[in-house]
């Protein structure tokens, strides 16, 4: 249009918004998002009610339905799904990749595969031949077939990660139980991805022209699905290792290594038809032992920081859009169709996680409870894939009964399970999450109570969990580690939890001697150097003295290497120390000039 | 099972086991023909060797201190009597059960499992757990990569934080109070197959 207009003057100035638009509005949308995330914390209240989820896209439908009032364009506020999966899903999925409990995981690894898999497939079916029976009797306003209707059991069948993991966050259960629902939502989009790919397919072949070869193709493809997308994660995920491993000078790279690398894998993995998702976790719970040893101090905090940054970003802007697309998307309501699809959601998931329990409890050491059950079968949230899923249907005539029907099962999930989660689980005393820090003393009976109960196993003959992580510690340490981590970080590596706790908690000490902070007489650091300190002076008879002893925090900080941005205040302590016995191994009274006064 | 008859497990001896410790048939059968296997020389008991023959405690940082700990609870008090006969084998294991909340079980609670632990650090069996005892187990555990002067200021940091009445020594309440917020129940338990 510029190129038309020939000028007859020579402007001041010049508007011209359609060389910006599109970065324009998502950058518009994106800080609307944060305004409204933080208009709602500073409402008082809001938010032990309301799950920041569940508020976001109230507030996207509401800004939605004045959008429409005012005629602007649906499509600048519609969720395009290939924005969805290829920008805003990738940053959640890593961020739950890289901070997953690993342990936990590989401790429940069996019931959440099966959760995963048979669960998923069964909730799949159920309700797709559960709709496709009532759709015989003609209860529908549109056609379906059967095919559609496996592939809308595909899309409306799964526990999504985004929904498991904004609710149960805020949830605070025990980890156990959250390990086990959010491993299942992560997992099981291998068994989606390949149901749903495999029955696009076949709606697009045709129904009628199926043929055994198809069934049999995917049936295998089941596998290719899963462990492809762990292979291409793992792969990934050592090549970010072994780059990180050669960044010593210039660690600024670190953090580019550390986002990119497993989003290549997402997107390679989503190339390939494999499951993204789980490349993507993996990529980040497999890389993080390995590049946290690479990196400096500074660069691992800021790429963790940077992680959780761009995951709450995505995170909000989904939810908002997700409110914004409710207005903007194509629908058709049929009430018989939603209500069906929402109850036989419910059943299928209650009664699948009941029998699952039944088996798994026979093999397991610590049992699922009823109460943990129920947070199971309740918990099974839909979320943002789902819609995802169902925008990107191909467009056959039930297609927006199909949109409609999930949307309106997300907002069931969201509002209805994500409102009530917390309440229910308080009542029925589900157990929380350990919140505290481990000290030395947990961390170093946990160590000596691996290596027991590796060596009981041993004795009884039984190769259990235990077995299994302690065999896989040696050869970590001996084979891979060698491989992916720098020289210099191997050998100042400390090859057990126990050393790199000490450092934190020493660390820890120091930084609150600078800032003045905790009981002085608690702090290891202080209380080192002040015998460090008796111990130099020797001793001077059985006679009461007092001295001045003035030590400096900042040394003993620059001991531990630690760099803190903000001294520009050292403080020294004078501490008046009395003697009261003689015997080195006697009590010391302190006795500080702020007023502290220590024994 | 072996040739000679006073090696067999007698259904008589297989209940009593099964009053006293919770297992259930199968696996003390099983448990048996484990014990069998162990007992190389065929002498009806186990001795420290045969368990230390276990060819994956020899790499365990802590292995000799578990076979240790395994005689000491086995209930034998003499000093001499080193031996461990089948009994006393599944008595010890019985420790690790599961804990069944519904079952009242003597053998496998939490602070049965907590003792066995605790066990393994008292060397000298005073019932204290000491600052020199602490360091031998850390060395043993941390030991190639870090200096003597780092492990002295690890255990001087453990100790105090348990240490509440500041004897400069552990008993077993201030074990268990320091440990109380660990779920030693899922951690100390195996899963005894049937």
């Amino acid at each position: 249009d510029d190129e038309d207009e020939k000028l007859t003057r020579f402007p001041v100035m010049r508007v011209d918004f359609s060389e910006v638009k599109v970065p324009l509005i998502i950058a518009i949308w994106l800080v609307t998002a944060c305004i409204a995330k933080m208009i709602f914390h500073h409402i008082p209240h809001l938010l032990e009610m309301f799950p920041d989820s569940s508020l976001l896209i109230m507030f996207g439908l509401i800004v939605g339905i004045i959008l429409n009032v005012l005629h602007v364009d649906k499509s600048t506020f519609n969720l395009d799904n290939e924005v969805f999966m290829l920008y805003l899903l990738p940053p959640l999925v890593f961020d739950a990749g890289y901070f997953m409990p690993a342990r936990q995981f590989f401790d429940n690894l069996g019931s959440i595969l099966t959760f995963a898999m048979i669960g998923t497939t069964f909730n799949i079916v159920a309700i797709a031949l559960s709709l496709y029976a009532v759709s015989l009797t003609g209860l529908f306003s549109v056609e379906v077939n059967v095919v559609e209707l496996l592939l809308f059991g595909s899309v409306a069948g799964d526990v999504d990660p985004v929904a498991v993991i904004v609710i149960f966050e805020e949830l605070g259960v025990n980890d156990v139980l959250f390990i086990s629902v959010f491993g299942e939502s992560l997992l099981n989009d291998g068994v989606s991805v390949l149901f749903y790919n495999i029955f696009k397919a076949f709606v697009e072949i045709g129904p009628e022209n199926i043929i055994t070869q198809d069934v049999v193709n995917g049936f295998f493809a089941y596998f290719i699905v899963c462990f492809g997308g762990l292979a291409i994660g793992l792969i990934f995920a050592a090549i970010s290792a072994f780059l990180t491993r050669f960044t010593k000078d210039i660690d600024i790279l670190n953090p580019v290594y550390v986002l990119v690398i497993p989003y290549m894998a997402f997107l390679v993995a989503e190339a390939l038809s494999l499951s993204s998702i789980i490349a993507a976790v993996f990529c980040g719970a497999a890389m993080k032992m390995y590049v946290k040893e690479n990196m400096p101090e500074r660069s691992a905090s800021a790429t963790a920081y940077l992680i959780k940054v761009l995951s709450l970003s995505s995170e909000t802007v989904i939810f908002l859009f997700l409110g914004l697309s409710t207005v903007s998307s194509d629908h058709h309501w049929d009430s018989s169709f939603i209500v069906l699809t929402v109850v036989f959601c419910f059943v299928y998931r209650a009664l699948a996680v009941v029998v699952l329990c039944q088996i798994l409890n026979k093999f397991r050491v610590q049992k699922y409870s009823k109460v943990d059950q129920f947070i199971l079968a309740y918990g099974g949230l839909r979320g943002a894939i789902a819609y995802g899923l169902a925008v990107a249907l191909p467009n056959f005539p039930a297609k927006p009964m199909f949109v409609t029907c999930t949307i309106i099962i997300i907002y069931f999930t969201v509002f209805l399970q994500g409102l009530t989660l917390k309440p229910i689980a308080q009542f029925l005393q589900v157990e929380k999450k350990n919140e505290h820090e481990p000290t030395m003393t947990e961390c170093i009976y946990q160590e000596l109570i691996d290596a027991t109960m590796s060596g009981m196993e041993d004795i009884a003959g039984q190769k259990g969990h235990n077995w299994i992580r302690e065999n896989f510690k040696s050869f970590n340490n001996n084979y891979i580690k060698r491989i992916l981590i720098n020289k210099e970080a191997q050998r100042n590596m400390d090859k057990t939890k126990i050393v790199r706790l000490y450092r934190r908690l020493q660390l820890q000490d120091a930084q609150n001697l600078v800032k003045v902070s905790g009981d002085l007489s608690k702090n290891q650091v202080f209380v080192d150097a002040l015998l460090q300190h008796t111990k130099t002076r020797g001793s001077r008879g059985n006679t009461l003295y007092s001295s001045r002893v003035s030590f400096s925090p900042h040394d003993t900080m620059e001991q531990h290497g630690i760099v803190d941005y903000d001294i520009d205040r050292s403080p020294t302590r004078s501490i008046e120390r009395t003697r009261s016995d003689p015997l080195s191994n006697a009590r010391v009274e302190i006795r500080l000039s702020n007023g502290q006064h220590i024994v | 099972m072996g040739n000679n008859s006073s090696l067999m497990l007698r259904d008589e001896e297989i209940d009593v086991i099964t009053n006293e410790t919770e297992f259930n048939r199968n696996q003390i059968v099983r448990l048996y023909s484990r014990f069998l296997s162990l007992d190389k020389k065929g002498q009806g008991f186990l001795e420290r060797e045969d368990l230390m023959n276990v060819p994956e405690l020899a790499v365990n940082p802590l292995g000799d201190r578990i076979v240790d700990a395994f005689f000491t609870l086995s209930g034998d008090e003499l000093e001499s009597e080193k031996r461990l006969n089948f009994r006393q084998f599944v008595r010890v294991l019985a420790f690790f059960q599961p804990i069944d909340r519904t079952k009242k079980n003597s053998l496998n609670g939490r602070k049965d499992k907590l003792k066995f632990a605790f066990i393994m650090y008292d060397l000298n069996k005073n019932g204290c757990i000491t600052r020199e005892e602490f360091k031998v187990i850390l060395n043993s555990m941390v030991g190639a990569n870090i200096t003597t002067d780092q492990l002295d200021k690890i255990a001087d940091r453990t100790i105090e934080e348990a240490d509440v009445d500041h004897d400069g020594r552990i008993s077993f309440q201030e074990f268990c109070k320091a440990m109380e917020k660990t779920d030693i129940e899922e951690k100390m338990s195996i899963r005894f197959l049937n």
